[in-house]
């Protein structure tokens, strides 16, 4: 029997996810032996056309990481939900904008006038920005046209299952993984459309060691302002800790760090914006009820919508309208 | 046609509600622009809720509850306060004008009190004009194929 193929894609991502894949260790050799892979640009050869080629839904399983920011990154999305059975949005970029997505809260035309003019180390006095076609005497050169907002891979394309993480922790790929050729190879039936992998149903917090004791705050802290508690809820202690609004399935693994959750693994079960839930999670922890103290007190959050929303901004209630 | 202000309020089942109503029954006059959600407790209303209101069209939210020490959940309308104090500075980074969401106390006496704010934050959104979140994205979405910069 042929083996199943498998694609990896990145768009509009760091790199971090496809090391996530490589940090199953000695599993990715499971990989390699089940599977044929016929597309992983950050590992192999394969070029668009070679995947231009292939029939559609030929693919069984393709891994798809990054968001959707230009042209390149939609184009892509679009050829690989056609040719693969099921699609993966693979981390935080994929399944919900992440980094990329906090561009939301500009412009386009912002962005590149920080980049091509603003910027420290930039020379460009004749204020050249980069044109999605240029002609040369060799003909035309075309580079991929920036889109105005940044989007989630279901944003573009009908997404099968959803993996959440900056990046997806490696135990949780390898369980999915493992998981996923249980399936091909024992004809088992596929969970549910729109299933969240590799994570859990409850949140961060439920899986934090720390004791919470629900205190109220006078400040927040940023983290070189203040000597943590290991031991304590870092919320009790004043540091915006974005675990009752993320879901679990990390296993705590920065607030084991002495670091504050940031939100990585996207909202928990039933909670449609994160960033939303964080506003009320923050909201019962400060210590006032005079409307200046409360000011006083929030000023003290460096950039609330930048934090609640770091992983999410393209879910967010208000951005969605901007499809 | 004039602008008519959309405008969504959650109102505190024990005072905001029974003052709207009170105003009503005393026939006070207030605008029909303002389309009243019973909830338990202005500590009910979730920012969520806020949110999908005005993504929904609303042009305005309006937040009623009971007089600080009221409340009949002890601190349901600090929890409130606080809420919307932290939506509104979120508010501002999306760009919506923050004056699109007033948090107010009425009591269940002050009927006078609902019909002076309802006018009043009517007025308001009337001179902001209408949110049209969605329409004002859309274009901005349709420019997206325009030639770079
Ligand atoms: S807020 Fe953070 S530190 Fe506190 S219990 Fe939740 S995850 Fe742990
Ligand atoms: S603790 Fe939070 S930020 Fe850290 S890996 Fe887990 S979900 Fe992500
Ligand atoms: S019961 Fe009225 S604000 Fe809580």
């Amino acid at each position: 029997m042929a083996k199943p193929k498998l694609a990896l894609y990145w768009a509009a991502s760091c790199g971090g996810c496809d090391v996530a894949v490589l940090d199953i260790e000695v599993k990715i050799l499971d990989v390699a032996a089940f599977f044929d892979i016929v597309f992983w640009p950050c590992a192999t050869d394969f070029k668009y056309k070679d995947v231009e080629a292939m029939p559609d839904k030929s693919i069984t399983l393709c891994l798809f990481n990054g968001s959707i920011r230009n042209s390149e990154n939609e184009k892509l999305a679009k050829l690989l939900r056609a040719k693969s059975v099921v699609l993966v949005a693979f981390g935080s970029c994929a399944q919900e904008g992440c980094i990329p997505a906090l561009a939301n809260l500009t412009t386009k035309e912002a962005i590149f006038k920080t980049v091509y003019l603003d910027t420290p180390s930039t020379h460009n006095p004749d204020k050249i920005f980069p044109q999605p076609v240029t002609k040369v005497k060799e003909g035309d050169l075309e580079i991929p046209v920036f889109w105005e907002k940044v989007k989630s891979l279901d944003q573009v394309v009908d997404v099968d299952y959803y993996i959440p993480g900056c990046p997806p922790q490696s135990t949780q790929v390898a369980a999915v993984i493992e998981a996923v050729i249980d399936i091909l190879k024992n004809g088992k039936p596929l969970p549910p459309k729109g299933t969240i992998l590799g994570a859990g149903d409850k949140t961060c917090c439920d899986e934090c060691p720390r004791t919470r004791k629900e205190k109220k705050v006078k400040q927040f802290y940023r983290l070189h302002e203040i000597l943590i508690n290991p031991d304590e809820c870092l919320l009790d202690q004043g540091i915006v800790c974005m675990g009752p609004a993320t879901r679990s399935g990390c296993g705590a693994l920065c607030v084991k760090a002495n670091v504050p959750c940031r939100g990585c693994y996207g909202a928990p079960p039933n909670v449609h914006d994160q960033g939303l839930k964080m506003l009320s999670a923050i909201s019962s922890v400060i210590d006032a009820q005079e409307p200046d103290e409360i000011d006083k007190i929030i000023n003290t959050i460096a950039d609330p919508t930048g934090t609640f929303y770091r992983f999410s901004m393209a879910h967010s209630t208000l951005k969605i309208a901007d499809l | 046609m004039a602008f008519e202000p959309r405008i969504v309020a959650f109102f505190c089942n024990w005072c905001t509600y029974t003052g709207a109503d009170l105003a009503g029954v005393s026939r006070l006059k207030s605008p029909a622009n303002i389309r009243i959600i019973r909830t338990m407790c202005s500590g009910r209303v979730d920012p969520s809720f806020i949110m999908k209101a005005f993504e929904l069209g609303a042009d305005g939210v309006l937040i009623g509850g009971c007089h600080p020490g009221d409340c009949h959940y002890a601190e349901g309308n600090y929890k409130a306060l606080r809420r919307v104090h932290l939506l509104k500075k979120m508010m501002r980074s999306f760009g919506i004008d923050e004056k699109r969401l007033r948090l107010e106390w009425i009591s269940a006496s002050e009927g006078d009190v609902y019909q002076h704010v309802a006018t009043e934050f009517t007025q308001t959104i009337r001179s902001l004009g209408p949110l049209n979140w969605k329409q004002h994205v859309d274009q901005k979405s349709s420019s997206e194929q325009a030639v770079v910069v």
